[in-house]
């Protein structure tokens, strides 16, 4: 089943408190404390379960700061600050890649402190991209699906498996659909790139017929109640956090060949009215990894500022305009031509959200 | 005397020009290593971006008669390895823009196949530098031109640029300190040659008027040479001085001595009253002259001298008493003593004799011209105030209202001595003496009643 | 006395020895320095005056070799140059004193005996007449054993007298003789110092007789 629209799921959160923009938003709140005087407007595609223990830590050290957040997807987000020029002061995303275009188009303000120079190099942009978690992608698999099953290790074992159990597996494979999901293209782009094995996946996953999301709590959820035997690209640090109070039959699989890590990021767009609040924000994130409390409660794995112990980034998808490549509207088109062929799709290889991206 | 400083330090003007050497040697450092830095930033940019443009030009293809493009993941990897700067870019198909940033400032009509074309636009607010690479392609029998632009933002070229200036300013400074410091040491010690020829100068004593014979760097020499030139050109003209003093008295002083020595004898000869009174006046006329041109001669000699003195060891008691013996027969010709009051037996002082002798002489002379007969010039040597004072008291009629300063003018006389013949010249010598001694010259009325004293004041 | 003048300038010379003469001295007078070793070899002098600028030689190479020899006749040197620059050369080589051109006969006979008084020992230079010796040089008189001192102007006023007995002295020629011409002298002064030798002189074979309008004449009584 394709889950085509967000709306559908979100509509109830909806406030279309600014009509004459056409983006659209999953769910806003605000976070206000008596005889506050400053207001930050945060837009993010992170839920606010993860995030609100992180705002109530922030006004708890920055006093008079009203901050309201703004959940919305990744190309929402950027839509809203790339062609549209949406007023926030703050905007968190997981599509790397998107961050990026809005630096590299001019739409973001660099910012630095004593707390971004202590963020490692490979973690920032220009000093207006800033990375403040780490999260891989990885395969969840139901346990009740695999019971009979070895674990696989590796995209070969997958593919092995998955073809091997066309039983188990029929309909019961789920992925992100990266034609509306950033943070999806973001991955399969990157394995594209890692490895030709993600087209073999992509084909044995098309031939059995494969669930498409929007997002990973969706795939998580299915995962939990069997609906999916697994789901391939859940972001690791929300299958995480879901697992912890969920029913127990998920398992989060880490392959061994190669896995994607996303890097979270903050920047302050250009249009950003309070741009020290955001920067105070910024660092504040950037120190979480101080804050165990927090990253338990979030359950964001924050990246050490340096000098708080060496990380190792080998599988951080790179922090840079080369992920602007498959931005590219040709290079976008082509590649979701061969994915949907992969996946056997019908339709239009092109989607919405192409447009909206790419004029 | 000091010379007089027109032109200034020799030592400052050479430092002043090494300086201006040292700086400019500096900028024209600090300049061609930023420029060459400024030149290799941009040259790296072009290069890197005609590299980018390439890669995807060359990753252009045609598939079943339709011209694919692919941009190459590594891309924009090799543009922003480099640096931070943004990165743009657009490719037009036969004049159709099919990919890119739209409105990134491309005239595609400029670019020639195969040669990567540069130039330097405003987008997004900002300076970059855009590379254009053509390519010609044939699908399906219809010509195809694509050019593919890339752009970058040039901060991180700038800044690399910057960077090298900064270096370089940091490196060019301190060359310059450095040099600054040595050519202090080199002015030094360039004029270390010059200072020992003066040193050499000074230590010598007044009368050496050898040539110099020291080495001395060829720079040097022609001064040196000069110096002796001068010195043998000092030290004849200064015997001729001598010499014409010697000569010139010689010619007033005997032609005198025959005019007095004749109307003397005329004198005892003749028992005309009208004609002893004209004798008489010759006699007087004569001792004029001949006061009148000694002391003239006096003069001359002290003034030559006291500008080239011949400083020794004085006793000065030595030397006030030979005066006194010298002086003796004609005080006691005038019926008077000159009694020396006894003293030290030495005081030692640095004089020229000859000076302190003329000077004690003319005091002495002064004293006796003016004391009445029968009467006694005291002459005195103490040490008032650790400084040595000689003091020739008379009891003869004082030097009237004419002030000291007055006196030791030249040719001005007390204003109450017109009856005494004299050139007024005495204490002009004394005075002149005295001061080419760094002393003082006192004249106040005698203590001891009627008369004067006066005194010189040396240091010791 | 006896002297010997050695001065290349013959005018001089010879107006120096007349002048000399005048005072009753002998004079030998000379032009150069040969012609006055000749003279030293065949008289003794009481005095030689010695000019520096000689035809054949400086005098002060005579005055060295002079000393050299061991004599040592008085010199007095006179020099036309300065006082200044000749005075030191001079009395290092042995002369006893120097004049200055022109002198004063006066100066010139006070710096004789100032000389000759420094040099007595050699020569005692005593004149008697009658009862009274008279010591030129000490200025004193011996009146029957009594020592009587004549100061300065006394002195020359006795030698002059002395010198000349007999002879009448006008009272202007002492003037002139008395006082050099830039002092001020006048008769009045030579008769004070006439009453004061006739004093000194009180009990002595010598009489000073004041010849009314015509001088003073000094005269023995034996």
């Amino acid at each position: 089943m394709r889950i085509d629209h967000l709306a559908a799921l979100t509509a109830a959160f909806v406030f279309p408190l600014f009509p004459a923009w056409s983006f659209e938003i999953e769910l806003e709140r605000n976070f206000t404390r008596p005889g506050n005087q400053e207001q930050l407007d945060i837009i993010s595609t992170a839920d606010l379960g993860p995030f609100t223990p992180i705002i109530s830590a922030f006004q708890d050290e920055n006093p008079g700061i009203d901050i309201r957040y703004v959940v919305a997807s990744s190309v929402e987000l950027f839509k809203a600050l790339h062609a549209e020029n949406a007023s926030f002061d703050l905007a968190i995303s997981s599509a790397m890649d998107l961050q990026i275009k809005l630096a590299n188009d001019g739409k973001s303000v660099p910012y630095t402190s004593a707390t971004t120079s202590r963020l490692p190099g490979w973690a920032k942009w220009r000093n207006e991209v800033f990375a403040f978690t780490r999260e891989p992608a990885v395969l969840l698999i139901s346990r009740k699906a695999f019971s009979a099953l070895p674990v696989p290790r590796t995209r070969i074992e997958l593919i092995e498996l998955v073809r091997s159990h066309p039983d188990v597996f029929r309909d019961r494979v789920g992925t992100y659909d990266v034609r509306s999901s950033g943070l999806g293209y973001l991955f399969a782009t990157q394995d594209s790139r890692n490895s030709e094995v993600y087209w073999r996946l992509t084909e044995v996953f098309g031939q059995l017929g494969s669930r498409l999301y929007c997002c990973s709590a969706e795939m998580i959820a299915d995962v939990e109640n069997g609906t999916l035997a697994l789901a391939y690209n859940v972001l690791g640090s929300y299958a995480q956090r879901e697992l912890s109070d969920g029913g127990g039959n998920a398992q989060l699989v880490t392959f061994e060949d190669y896995y994607n890590v996303m890097l979270r990021t903050a920047l302050i767009p250009a249009s950003a009215t309070n741009v020290s609040g955001a920067g105070r924000m910024i660092d504040f994130l950037l120190r979480l990894d101080l804050r165990p409390d927090l990253v338990e409660r979030s359950g964001f794995p924050a990246i050490p500022l340096s000098g708080s112990g060496g990380l190792d980034n080998t599988n951080s998808i790179h922090l840079g305009p080369s992920l602007l490549v498959f931005l590219d509207k040709l290079k976008r088109r082509k590649f979701l031509e061969y994915w949907s062929s992969s996946l056997r799709l019908d339709g239009e290889p092109g989607d919405r959200a192409e447009q909206r991206i790419l004029e | 005397m000091m010379p007089r400083v027109s032109s200034g330090s020799i030592r400052l003007r050479l430092t002043t020009q090494l300086v201006v050497v040292a700086a400019v040697l500096s900028i024209v450092f600090v300049y061609s290593v930023w420029s060459v830095g400024k030149n290799t930033a941009e040259t790296t940019q072009d290069k890197v971006l005609s590299a980018a443009a390439a890669s995807i030009a060359d990753a252009l293809r045609t598939e079943r008669g339709e011209l694919v493009v692919d941009i190459p993941y590594s891309t924009f990897s090799m543009l922003e390895a480099i640096s931070d700067d943004r990165i743009f870019y657009r490719i037009i198909v036969n004049g159709t823009t099919v990919t890119g940033y739209e409105d990134l400032p491309a005239d595609p009509s400029l670019v020639d196949s195969r040669v990567p074309h540069f130039s330097n636009n405003v987008f997004v607010g900002e300076d970059v530098r855009t590379v254009a690479v053509k390519r010609s392609f044939s699908a399906l029998g219809v010509p195809v031109d694509v050019v593919v632009f890339v752009a970058q933002t040039r901060a991180g070229y700038t800044r690399i640029a910057s960077d090298v200036l900064s270096v370089a300013a940091w490196v060019g400074s301190g060359f310059f300190l450095f040099a600054i410091v040595l050519c202090l040491v080199a002015s030094q010690s360039a004029l270390r040659p010059l200072r020992e020829v003066a040193r050499a100068v000074e230590r010598r004593g007044p009368e050496d008027l050898r040539p110099m014979r020291q080495l001395t760097p060829v720079e040097i020499a022609p001064l040196v040479s000069a110096l002796n030139g001068f010195i043998s050109r000092l030290e004849s003209s200064l015997i001729r001085a001598e010499e014409f003093i010697a000569d010139a008295a010689h010619c007033l002083r005997t032609p005198l001595a025959m005019i007095r020595t004749n109307a003397e004898i005329a004198l005892r000869t003749t028992r005309s009253t009208p004609s002893r009174q004209a004798l008489r006046e010759i006699l007087k006329a004569a001792d004029e002259s001949s006061r009148s041109t000694g002391q003239l001669l006096d003069h001359a000699t002290v003034t030559f001298r006291s500008d080239n003195m011949k400083v020794e060891r004085v006793d000065v008691v030595s030397l006030v008493a030979d005066t006194i013996d010298r002086f003796e027969p004609v005080a006691e010709m005038k019926g008077i003593k000159l009694l020396s009051t006894p003293g030290r037996t030495t005081v030692d002082c640095r004089a020229d004799p000859v000076l302190l002798r003329s000077a004690l002489g003319n005091i002495i002379d002064n004293a006796i011209k003016y004391s009445p007969a029968d009467s006694v010039i005291r002459v005195s040597t103490d040490l008032p105030l650790d400084r040595i004072r000689i003091s020739v008291c008379d009891q003869g009629r004082g030097f009237g209202e004419k002030s000291c300063e007055m006196l030791t003018g030249r040719f001005t006389r007390g204003d109450n001595v017109e009856d005494i013949i004299g050139s007024g010249l005495g204490l002009t010598i004394v005075a002149k003496v005295v001061d080419s001694h760094q002393g003082e010259l006192c004249i106040a009325s005698n203590p001891e009643g009627a008369g004067t004293c006066v005194s010189i004041i040396l240091p010791h | 006395m006896r002297f010997l003048l050695v001065e290349d300038n013959k005018r001089l010379s010879k107006a120096v020895a007349t002048r000399l003469e005048l005072d009753g001295h002998v004079v030998d007078d000379v032009s150069d320095i040969d012609t006055a070793e000749t003279m030293l070899g065949v008289a003794e002098y009481d005095m030689i005056l010695l000019d520096l600028m000689l035809p054949d030689g400086s005098g002060s190479d005579f005055l060295r070799s002079l000393r050299s020899k061991d004599n040592g006749t008085p010199v007095i040197v006179i020099t036309a140059r300065t006082e200044l620059t000749d005075r030191v050369d001079t009395l290092d080589l042995g002369a006893d004193d120097f004049l200055v051109k022109p002198f004063a006969f006066p100066e010139l006979q006070a710096r004789c005996r100032a000389v000759l008084r420094r040099k007595r020992g050699r020569s005692v230079n005593v004149a008697k007449l009658g009862n009274v010796a008279f010591d030129i040089l000490d200025g004193t008189l011996t009146v029957n054993g009594q020592v009587v001192t004549l100061r300065n102007q006394e002195l020359r006023l006795f030698e002059i007298l002395f010198c000349a007995p007999q002879r009448i002295h006008s009272k202007a020629h002492l003037v002139d003789r008395l006082f050099s011409f830039g002092d001020s002298g006048s008769e009045n002064a030579v008769e004070v110092y006439i009453a004061r030798l006739r004093k000194k002189l009180r009990g002595s074979d010598l009489r000073l007789e004041t010849l009314r309008g015509r001088g003073y004449r000094l005269s023995s009584n034996s």
